[in-house]
């Protein structure tokens, strides 16, 4: 079989064509698993959803997420660390009583990067709002405009710090949705606890994945974030509040 | 007057170095104070995740209104054209920048991370109002200084009325800047409306003539000039009229928040039941900052000196309770988590009243920027001329006639 000139060059070309396009094509499908190395992008925004009903009397996710970030304190309630805690909620009108927890509720339109005179306060491409710990400057403004209550300032020297989740006196800190985690691929610790006990109340994954575990919840039922009237689009959603 | 004479002072009496050794000696224990807190960390104040702003706040905040407002004096010659202000004008520039110095200085020795202060003049997210403030503030040290050139330059003279132009917009605008802190806070019920800004400017028309009516009369009495009375009635009549705005804004602000049923639990907090806070809205800040003062300026009492410097030293207590109430009393009071809901249990001190009581390194520091602002202008009226030679009533007011 001989080839024309012509013939060659158009086999040629596709091929290149192909060897050149393949991977990039392949690249686009495997995005949405990508390696630690890589940025964050906006094709992920990381939400959570729980459930007030599945939610137990216990704090599991609160020792959980202390254990694996190592927020521990000094004995001084008033000033120690907190990046998620359990609040309990009764409704003025009815009397009716529930358990949350409540952790940085990661905002789309975050109050806290907003006011960082810094930019120290920032939020991820793929949703998650971190404290830049090196640019913090300890002022203090993020915690005054944070609804949530969300944010702690290290008052005193740091003990058993973990290398992924590095905390400094002087600055201030607040969940990060387990960034380290999420990175490599896993769930929250937060959220593995619970789900470990056997509650199940939450359930983390892309938001912008429409076929995710989080998103078929959400389609298939009532949810809310706190404090709705500031239209925050939040990362984390309660249901049954 | 035609020509003002200013004269340094002489500062080589013994009770010159007594000013000097004791505001020094006050500065210098701020900045003990700040070394303690820094070294320790902030545990050892009164500060908590639930106060995140403290005792230092109040003090820097209330400073920084001040300097704008103590700008004021020199605005009123420049831009308004009374020649009568003329002559005080050097002064009200020098306190300008000195009371802003004393104000940022505490700002800045109570972050968390003081050393980063380059990182504050590096970094900037544009869309924070603390930013803006940073920018204004040096600003406001670049155009008030060059004002004040302008204005003791006698070859620079013909400018002074531009700078004092463009220093008046910019002291405006920084101090809507000031405000805005508290206005643009979504978050707290006490804060989150556009009435903190031009709430906070006449506050700061009021503090800042309040603690330059002090200095003056009192650097013209120890150095032994005249101060007569068409000066000092004029500055006393202002200060009055400015006391009273600021009241008219405080109604303002809390019935519009008493109209907002959302807003009565805050409003109930400060004007009913707020314990400590309630006492230094009522006490502090609309009796002994307010309601006594405008009985001394405005009635025969405001003829004596010793009373209208006990009104006005009244007016920057009164200011100091309003900043505490604002600050601290506007975080005190919970935030809801739910609309409609309250919190009954947590192990975060969410839906409960704050606790809060100032500690000492905090008050000392504080303090310490009053020290510092005072210390410098102390200092800087010796070494140049920024007090007039006479105020009397014959060289203020050319029409002046004794009567």
């Amino acid at each position: 079989m001989s080839l024309s000139r012509r013939e060659f060059i158009g086999i040629g070309g596709g091929a290149i064509a192909g060897i050149t396009l393949a991977p990039g094509l392949r690249l686009v499908e495997l995005a949405r698993a990508r390696s630690p190395e890589e940025a964050a992008t906006q094709m992920q925004r990381w939400g959570l959803l729980i459930d007030i009903g599945r939610c137990q009397d216990c704090d599991v996710c609160v020792t959980a997420c202390r254990t694996e970030n190592g927020w521990y304190g000094h004995n001084r309630p008033a000033t120690d660390p907190q990046w998620i805690r359990k609040v309990t909620l009764k409704d003025n009108q009815t009397g009716y009583v529930e358990s949350l927890p409540v952790l940085c509720q990661h905002c789309e339109e975050p109050p806290c990067v907003d006011v960082c005179p810094t930019g120290a306060s920032f939020k991820r491409a793929d949703g998650i709002v971190l404290v830049d710990k090196h640019i913090c400057i300890g002022c203090r403004y993020c915690m005054m405009a944070c609804p949530y209550k969300a944010r702690s300032f290290v008052h005193e020297d740091t003990i058993n710090q973990k290398s992924y989740a590095p905390r400094g006196k002087g600055t201030v800190e607040s969940c990060t949705l387990c960034v380290h985690r999420v990175d490599a691929g896993k769930i929250p610790a937060c959220v593995e606890a619970c789900t470990k006990d056997g509650n199940q109340a939450m359930v983390f994954g892309d938001l912008k994945d429409p076929n995710s575990g989080i998103n078929k919840h959400l389609a298939a039922g009532p949810s809310t974030p706190l404090r709705p009237d500031l239209n925050l689009n939040t990362g984390v959603r309660y249901r049954g509040v | 007057m035609a020509h003002a004479h200013y004269r340094n002072l002489e500062g080589r009496s013994l009770g010159f170095y007594a000013v000097l050794g004791l505001l020094g000696a006050i500065t210098f224990a701020g900045l003990g104070a700040a070394l303690y807190m820094e070294h320790h960390g902030h545990w050892v104040t009164g500060m908590s995740n639930q106060i995140v702003w403290g005792t230092p706040h109040v003090f820097a905040v209330f400073l920084i209104v001040a300097a704008s407002g103590a700008l004021n004096v020199a605005s009123i010659a420049s831009v308004f054209g009374r020649q009568l202000y003329k002559p005080l004008s050097r002064l009200s520039g020098l306190l300008a920048l000195t009371l802003l110095a004393g104000g940022l200085a505490v700002l800045v020795l109570d972050l968390g991370r003081p050393d980063r202060l380059i990182v504050a003049m590096t970094y900037y997210n544009f869309k924070s109002i603390f930013a803006w403030n940073i920018l204004l503030y040096t600003g406001f040290f670049a155009i008030v200084a060059v004002y004040l050139w302008m204005m003791m330059e006698r070859r620079m003279n013909d400018y002074s009325k531009p700078a004092g132009m463009f220093a008046f917009l910019w002291r405006l605008t920084l101090t809507t800047g000031t405000g805005s802190i508290f206005g643009f806070l979504v978050a707290r019920d006490a804060y989150d409306t556009a009435v903190m800004a031009p709430m906070f400017i006449v506050m700061s028309f009021a503090y800042g003539l309040a603690i330059y009516l002090v200095v003056l009369i009192a650097s013209m009495r120890w150095s032994g000039r005249e101060l007569g009375d068409v000066v000092f009635g004029r500055l006393r009549n202002l200060l009055g009229v400015f006391v009273a705005a600021v009241l008219y804004f405080v109604t303002v602000y809390h019935l519009t928040n008493l109209y907002i049923t959302q807003r009565h639990g805050i409003e109930g907090f400060i004007l009913l039941n707020g314990g400590a806070y309630t006492k230094m809205f009522w006490l502090g800040q609309v009796l002994i900052g307010g309601a006594v003062p405008l009985v001394i300026l405005f009635s025969r009492l405001g003829q004596s000196r010793a009373l209208v410097v006990l009104a006005s030293m009244l007016v920057v207590l009164g200011g100091l309770a309003q900043m505490y109430v604002t600050i601290i009393g506007g975080q005190a009071y919970p935030m809801p988590l739910m609309p409609g809901k309250e919190v009954v249990a947590s192990s975060f001190f969410d839906g409960m009243v704050a606790s809060y009581s100032p500690s000492l390194p905090e008050v000392v520091l504080g303090v310490g920027g009053i020290g510092l602002a005072l210390v410098m202008a102390t200092f800087a009226m010796k070494v140049l001329p920024f007090l007039p030679q006479s105020l009397s009533d014959a060289d203020a007011d050319p029409h002046y006639k004794a009567a």
